[in-house]
């Protein structure tokens, strides 16, 4: 069944040579299995899978070698059998050219599969639709499959909707992607030839998913063949479909999401949105047909069809590549002729990136290997001044203004850049392209691109910093407030009493009182002797840092063939483990000091009206402000995760790993509060036994607050290490300074945090003693 | 092995910089052609002057910018700019003007901005601007008579005795058209006025011929798509609506078919405003700059000091070319309105 469908048309686009003809005259053909398979766990948007097998472990065709993490994630599966022989980091093929984990099989050459078997014999329905849509998505993301196209975002992710109770979605509309506009691309034009029933139960699929009405498959109009294919293959589906294969002119680049959205149903992706806004879903072919061989036949992704063509090549054409092969292995099949200024492009001529070397594995949106001559693609010349002819203009498809984009990226005016809408440009390459003065447009608009998400970064940063700041500012502020009202209050009781027993006749009791409140106003929270420790571990802890520090510089010095500075080495350990001894001393004697003082100031404070005090870290209400703080700050996350999402942002994937950590974090405070909130309910069931308890109780604080100390120290310690080392890499201009400049704000965080806990936990200790003084007076 | 890392895209168009600038001097050949014919030698002469001037002043300053030369010489660019200055100014200027205008353009229009693509004037309009203030009476006097005023053309012999020697001979010269009208139309009719010599043949004496020719080099460039057709239309337009809301009466203003098809009304609005360094680049905003070149063409050609106006009129867009671009943006695809100005929505 077809339908008149109304297409339209988007401004601007471009007609490159399209060069598809030289792929297609063999039919796909099956890739040899190569010495090693090398599968990075991230070869999805969102947070890399994690691995469960391990280094050594034989395993099958098929076998689930790492697990999705989080939502946005996929599973990775071993494209053939054999052990995995490492799990380490290796070159993987993204344009910044960086290392990530990666999984290395050697394949046993026996190719035997894991057991495994259609989604509707493993729940034994007969039809799809007595499955439950989650659980068809479960095993769609458990089959490893992510978007084909390009993106590889996670697919289970976009087929995540909402249902209401009668089962309706707000998507109406799924859209296959086989317009595969890119020059010299033809992977999905073979997979709808040779595979176009595929293509349509994988459709059928995501139409029962989405619970859409109706399918377009979008193919341009230089696929006569695969449009043929899928119009045949459309005959012998037997009920009404819903399936529209339509054919679209020619034009690039048309098979971009939001140009294919337009040309279909002539709307518009919102700036910043997704398509699911419209009622729309868009998918690859290769999508679909990966979700037909997952649901199905239980086949996870692990292996898809490549491109590798070129005029470095002499025998292009398709093949079906098994995940992790390297490129080198699969150019040699095409017969590929290094050239004089060699080149290997990952992906097609306008949007793919140029490899730094061959021995890089597919992944599961490599859909070609481009290996051009010269002749086929020089290499641009020195780029031409800007003549502002508005070529690039009229190239957009995004209706952008190139020219305008390049002179304020070039100028580092990206407050100008963003007003003209460059986070909208989708990097399609046709502006560069016309371009007659061959300015690497594209290349600017990267560069600013990072540029403008870096500077938002660091102000993001900073305002959490200062939102930090203010609130601990603003909670001190309160804390000193409160203290001195509590002191008003009991310095007037205290002058109530004594008038009153004044008033009574007592002779001695006005001198007591004044006295009361004398020492209540500088209650001393140390001692003499505590002091003189507090000094002692200060000397002792600077002197342990010299000596590391020489101990370090001795070190290097062996390290460089200095034999003689062996004795000092061993000279500065042995230094350096008396001083650390020393530190212990004087840091248990600190302990003990303080347990002394904190137990003689506690003893007689087990009244009533000290109760828990307001300030102890530990108390119920202290713990809930402290989960709340932690839900709100996972809230606010979640939302940042979600607009991320929605813009398509690089960051997901932190994002999602810190939701993660966030997300344990409420936990952990849930859980203190809870038990907080138990032990307190069982303390005022019985209060005498609180009373009594008081006193154990301070003496616990006190030992606290002396293990609290040490970590503030250590604390510091590790801080200072961090600074020098970023401090380091900064002078150094290396490119980790970003990585540790995080560490060191984290430290400080912790440094912070310790040094609260440490003050609230010596005031406590400090209203406790001047209770007690006040009480013990009177 | 280590392969080269390009960004994408890998592939290019076979279009270059210096091909639309040879297009454009490509274009102008019907225009020449057509005014050496009526008009004799004397452009011919001044044109080969003036690129021979631009190209040497160009490689002369690349030289002291320490640019490599070659490079930036192949573009045409300065080419180009010296044969718009040869085929605009009179055809029997003395050769110091086309020099000094040249150079003037080159040096201070041109690269003492930067060079190529960073000029916010049009240099060949600047450099002419400049004589026109300075020498007023060699720009207005040396404009040759056509073969269809009665006169023999100036040959190359007579041509170059008036550009070099400076021996005009008041057989080759005569007021253009525009001129002519302007100043007659005081006193006499319009009926009157056309029986000037001036204005014998098809239209007023040959300027017709020529003016048809640059639009016929005009129509190729659109066809090749070198230039957009918004200036010239919206110029054209914007002078005829003016010519007929404000001058309808020929009594007293010059007609329509003298704006149109005299003076340098079609070589200004398809070689000289289309200039795309110093024009405006949105599509709208290409609109916007072209009706406003072209009612400030009307405005200073009726009531102004010069019988034309087509550099002035452009200089005058040149300023506001940057401002119109901003405040023309196309909508982008995503977005419910375009966007306007410079400054991002919310910034302070």
């Amino acid at each position: 069944m077809t339908h008149l469908i109304q297409l339209h048309s988007f401004d601007g686009g471009i007609h490159p040579a399209e060069n598809k003809q030289q792929s297609t005259r063999k039919p796909v053909q099956i890739a040899p299995l190569p010495a090693e398979l090398v599968l990075p766990l991230g070869q999805h948007i969102g947070a890399p899978a994690d691995p469960c097998v391990s280094v050594g472990e034989r395993v099958l065709k098929g076998q689930k070698i790492a697990e999705p993490h989080g939502f946005v994630s996929v599973a990775l599966h071993a494209p053939t059998s054999g052990e995995i022989i490492a799990i380490e980091k290796r070159a993987i093929p993204h344009a910044s050219g960086l290392q990530d984990l990666c999984m290395v099989i050697r394949p046993d050459g026996e190719e035997r599969w894991i057991e495994h078997q259609s989604l509707l014999t493993e729940l034994t329905v007969d039809d799809l639709t007595d499955i439950e849509p989650a659980k068809v998505v479960e095993r769609i993301r458990d089959c490893g499959i992510a978007g084909m196209g390009g993106a590889g975002f996670p697919t289970s992710v976009k087929l995540t909707v909402k249902r209401d109770e009668q089962g309706s979605t707000p998507i109406d509309t799924l859209i296959l992607n086989g317009a595969e506009c890119e020059p010299y691309i033809t992977a999905d034009d073979m997979l709808m030839r040779e595979r176009a029933d595929e293509v349509l139960r994988g459709a059928q699929v995501l139409l029962y998913l989405l619970n859409a009405e109706r399918c377009m498959i979008g193919i341009e109009d230089n696929k006569p063949e695969a449009i043929a294919a899928l119009n045949e293959a459309a005959k012998s589906l037997n009920e009404e479909h819903h399936i529209d294969v339509v054919t679209i002119p020619t034009k690039y680049p048309s098979g971009g999401e939001k140009q294919l959205i337009q040309i279909l149903t002539g709307k518009e992706v919102p700036s910043g949105g997704i398509p699911a806004q419209l009622g729309i879903v868009c998918q690859n072919v290769g999508t679909a047909a990966a979700i037909y061989r997952a649901v199905y036949h239980g086949e996870p992704l692990i292996s898809r069809i490549a491109t590798i063509t070129g005029d470095a090549t002499r025998e292009p054409g398709n093949w079906e590549v098994l995940l992790g092969t390297p490129v080198s292995h699969l150019l040699q099949l095409a017969g590929y002729q290094p050239q004089q200024q060699p080149r290997v492009i990952m992906g097609g001529p306008m949007m793919g990136f140029a490899l730094p070397h061959t021995e890089l594995p597919v992944v599961k949106t490599t859909n070609c290997l481009l290996a051009p001559s010269e002749q086929e693609m020089p290499v641009n010349q020195m780029a031409m001044a800007c003549i502002r002819c508005g070529m690039c203009t009229e190239a957009c498809p995004a209706q952008l203004l190139p020219q305008q984009l390049y002179w304020f990226s070039r100028a580092e005016e990206y407050d100008k850049a963003e007003q003209h809408h460059l986070f909208d440009c989708i990097e399609c390459g046709a502006c560069s392209y016309v371009c007659p003065s061959q300015i690497p447009l594209v290349q600017y608009y990267r560069h600013a691109k990072g540029a403008i998400r870096e500077e938002k970064a660091a102000q993001a940063k900073s305002e959490r910093a200062k939102e930090r700041f203010e609130r601990r500012q603003a909670r001190h502020e309160r804390e000193l407030e409160e203290k001195e009202a509590k002191r008003k209050a009991r310095a007037e009781a205290a002058a109530q009493s004594a008038a009153a027993k004044k008033a009574a006749g007592s002779d001695d009791a006005a001198p007591a009182a004044g006295n009361a409140s004398a020492v209540s106003a500088d209650a001393p929270t140390t001692s003499p002797q505590l002091e003189k420790l507090q000094k002692q571990l200060t000397a002792t802890q600077t002197a342990i840092a010299k000596t590391k520090e020489k101990l370090a510089e001795a070190q290097q010095a062996v390290a460089a063939g200095d034999e003689a500075m062996q004795t000092k080495v061993d000279a500065f350990t042995a230094a350096l483990e008396k001083s650390q001894t020393k530190m212990k001393d004087i840091a248990r004697d600190m302990a003990a000091e303080k347990k002394a003082l904190k137990a003689q100031a506690a003893a007689p404070a087990g009244n009533a009206e000290g109760g828990p005090d307001k300030g102890d870290p530990n108390s119920p209400d202290r713990l809930k402000r402290k989960w709340e703080t932690a839900q709100a700050r996972l809230d606010t996350a979640l939302k940042r995760l979600a607009e991320a999402k929605a813009e398509g942002l690089d960051t997901v994937e932190t994002l999602q790993s810190g939701i993660d950590k966030q997300q344990a974090r409420v936990d952990e405070a849930k859980a203190a509060y809870e038990a907080a909130l138990q032990a307190e309910q069982d303390g005022s069931s019985a209060p005498d036994a609180a009373a009594t308890e008081q006193a154990p109780a301070a003496a616990d604080s006190a030992a606290e607050a002396d293990s609290l100390k040490k970590k503030v120290l250590a604390q510091q310690d590790r801080l200072a290490k961090a600074t020098e080392r970023l401090n380091m890499a900064q002078q150094q201009g290396l490119d980790t300074v970003e990585a540790l400049a995080k560490g060191v704000d984290k430290q400080q965080q912790k440094l912070d945090e310790l040094q609260q806990q440490l003050a609230s936990l010596t005031e406590t200790a400090a209203a406790s003693t001047a209770k007690t003084t006040e009480d013990g007076t009177v | 092995m280590a392969l080269l890392t390009l960004s994408s895209p890998h592939a290019h168009g076979s279009n270059s910089t210096s091909k639309v600038m040879l297009t454009v001097i490509l274009a102008t050949l019907p225009g020449l052609a057509v005014t050496t014919g009526l008009f004799g030698f004397g452009t011919l002469v001044n044109l080969l002057l003036a690129s021979v001037t631009a190209l040497v002043t160009e490689a002369l300053i690349l030289k002291i910018r320490k640019r490599p030369i070659g490079f930036f010489l192949r573009d045409y660019s300065a080419l180009l700019t010296g044969v718009l200055l040869g085929l605009a100014l009179p055809p029997l200027a003395p050769w110091w003007i086309t020099v000094v205008a040249t150079a003037f353009a080159i040096i201070f229009a041109k690269q003492l901005y930067g060079g190529m693509g960073n000029n916010p004037f049009n240099p060949a309009m600047v450099g002419y601007a400049l004589v026109l203030v300075s020498f007023p009476v060699q720009m207005t006097t040396n404009w040759a008579a056509s073969s269809q005023m009665g006169v023999d053309p100036a040959g190359l012999g007579d041509a170059l005795n008036a550009i070099f020697g400076g021996h005009v001979s008041d057989a080759f010269t005569g007021a253009t058209p525009l001129d002519a009208y302007k100043h007659q139309i005081a006193a006499k009719t319009a009926e009157e006025v056309l029986k000037d010599s001036t204005f014998n043949g098809f239209l007023n004496g040959g300027w017709a011929w020529v003016n048809l020719a640059y639009l016929a080099g005009g129509i190729f460039l659109i066809w090749k798509r070198i230039i957009s057709w918004h200036i010239p239309v919206s110029m054209l337009t914007a002078l005829a609506l003016c010519s007929l809301l404000l001058g309808w009466d020929s009594d007293m203003y010059t007609p329509l078919s003298l704006h149109l098809l005299s003076g340098a009304t079609m070589i200004g609005a398809f070689f000289i405003a289309t200039d795309p360094v110093s024009a405006a680049t949105t599509p709208r905003g290409r609109l916007i700059y072209g009706a406003g070149t072209g009612i400030f063409l009307y405005l200073i050609r009726t009531w102004g000091a010069y019988p034309d106006a087509v550099a002035f009129s452009v200089l005058l867009m040149n300023f506001a070319a940057p401002f119109i671009d901003a405040y023309t943006q196309p909508r982008t695809y995503g977005h419910a309105k375009a966007a306007r100005g410079l400054k991002k929505p919310g910034a302070k």
